[in-house]
């Protein structure tokens, strides 16, 4: 079994990875450790998902307000969930770029 | 020649460029205007702050109450009367319906960037964590009990307790 390291992805100096493609969920459990994440929870998945998704379908990530409510995880949750930021963290752990909006 | 600045120069600049500033861990952001363009910098301040994981609380004092007053917070208006940045002239801006029409403008704009109204806005901050506070001089002055307040408000607090909250933080007036 071959195991990806985050060593073996290519990411920014915030930590996001540049290349969508080179993600996988070995490397979003990883990104995860880093960021004081013991555990992705089915939850935790849900939001990364979501983030991921909209963001491979779209080219953007979705805004903190969008998260709410269409990634069926309220705010108060999320911040549960990601304690340092959601949307950038959920980005993050998705492999997808660092969002940009203000909101 | 200069030639022997140069090195006692470089010594100097590179080992402080390669300390970096402690990141700010707590805001404190004071709302005190009543106007969409008031209120909403301070707003995203706070949301912005928890985006990135920084501790917020946002104190509203003075006209900012608006942004927490149930039946004033959805219908705060953009000034156009006294501010320049709206390029238009002072008599104009005192026509009626004026103000009426660059808020609607200007909320079609921040609907599209999807910034939130003022309440859902309000909910969001308190929602990531933020406290929300009331100026108790402000609300004596003009009158306001508890109830007048959306639930979202965790108190109604004096200056004196507003620095304490602020402790270890940066303050931001508004």
């Amino acid at each position: 079994m071959t195991t990806t390291e985050l060593t073996d992805v290519d990411r920014d100096a915030d930590g996001f990875l540049r290349d969508p493609q080179q993600w996988n969920a070995e490397i979003a459990v990883q990104i995860a450790h880093e960021a004081g994440i013991e555990e992705l929870t089915p939850r935790h998945w849900q939001v990364v998902s979501y983030m991921r998704d909209t963001y491979l379908a779209t080219g953007e990530a979705p805004s903190i307000r969008t998260l709410g409510k269409a990634s069926g995880v309220p705010i108060k949750e999320l911040y549960a969930l990601f304690p340092k930021g959601p949307a950038k963290l959920a980005a993050r752990i998705g492999g997808i770029p660092k969002p940009h909006g203000c909101i | 020649m200069t030639t022997t600045m140069e090195p006692t120069r470089e010594l100097d600049v590179t080992p402080a460029a390669e300390e970096l500033p402690e990141p700010i861990a707590k805001v404190s952001i004071i709302i005190s205007k009543g106007s969409l363009d008031g209120v909403y910098p301070g707003l995203i301040m706070a949301n912005g702050a928890r985006m990135d994981g920084i501790e917020a609380n946002v104190f509203f004092t003075f006209f900012g109450l608006e942004a927490i007053t149930k039946k004033r917070q959805d219908k705060i208006k953009v000034a156009t009367v006294g501010n320049p940045g709206m390029h238009m002239p002072t008599l104009l801006g005192v026509l009626p319906g004026m103000s009426w029409m660059a808020t609607k403008m200007m909320s079609r704009k921040m609907e599209k960037l999807d910034f939130p109204p003022v309440s859902e806005f309000v909910e969001m901050i308190a929602d990531s964590g933020a406290g929300i506070y009331a100026c108790k001089a402000s609300v004596d002055m003009f009158g306001l009990e508890p109830e007048d307040f959306v639930p979202q408000v965790t108190g109604v607090i004096t200056v004196g307790e507003f620095y304490e909250q602020a402790a270890g933080g940066e303050i931001v007036f508004t």
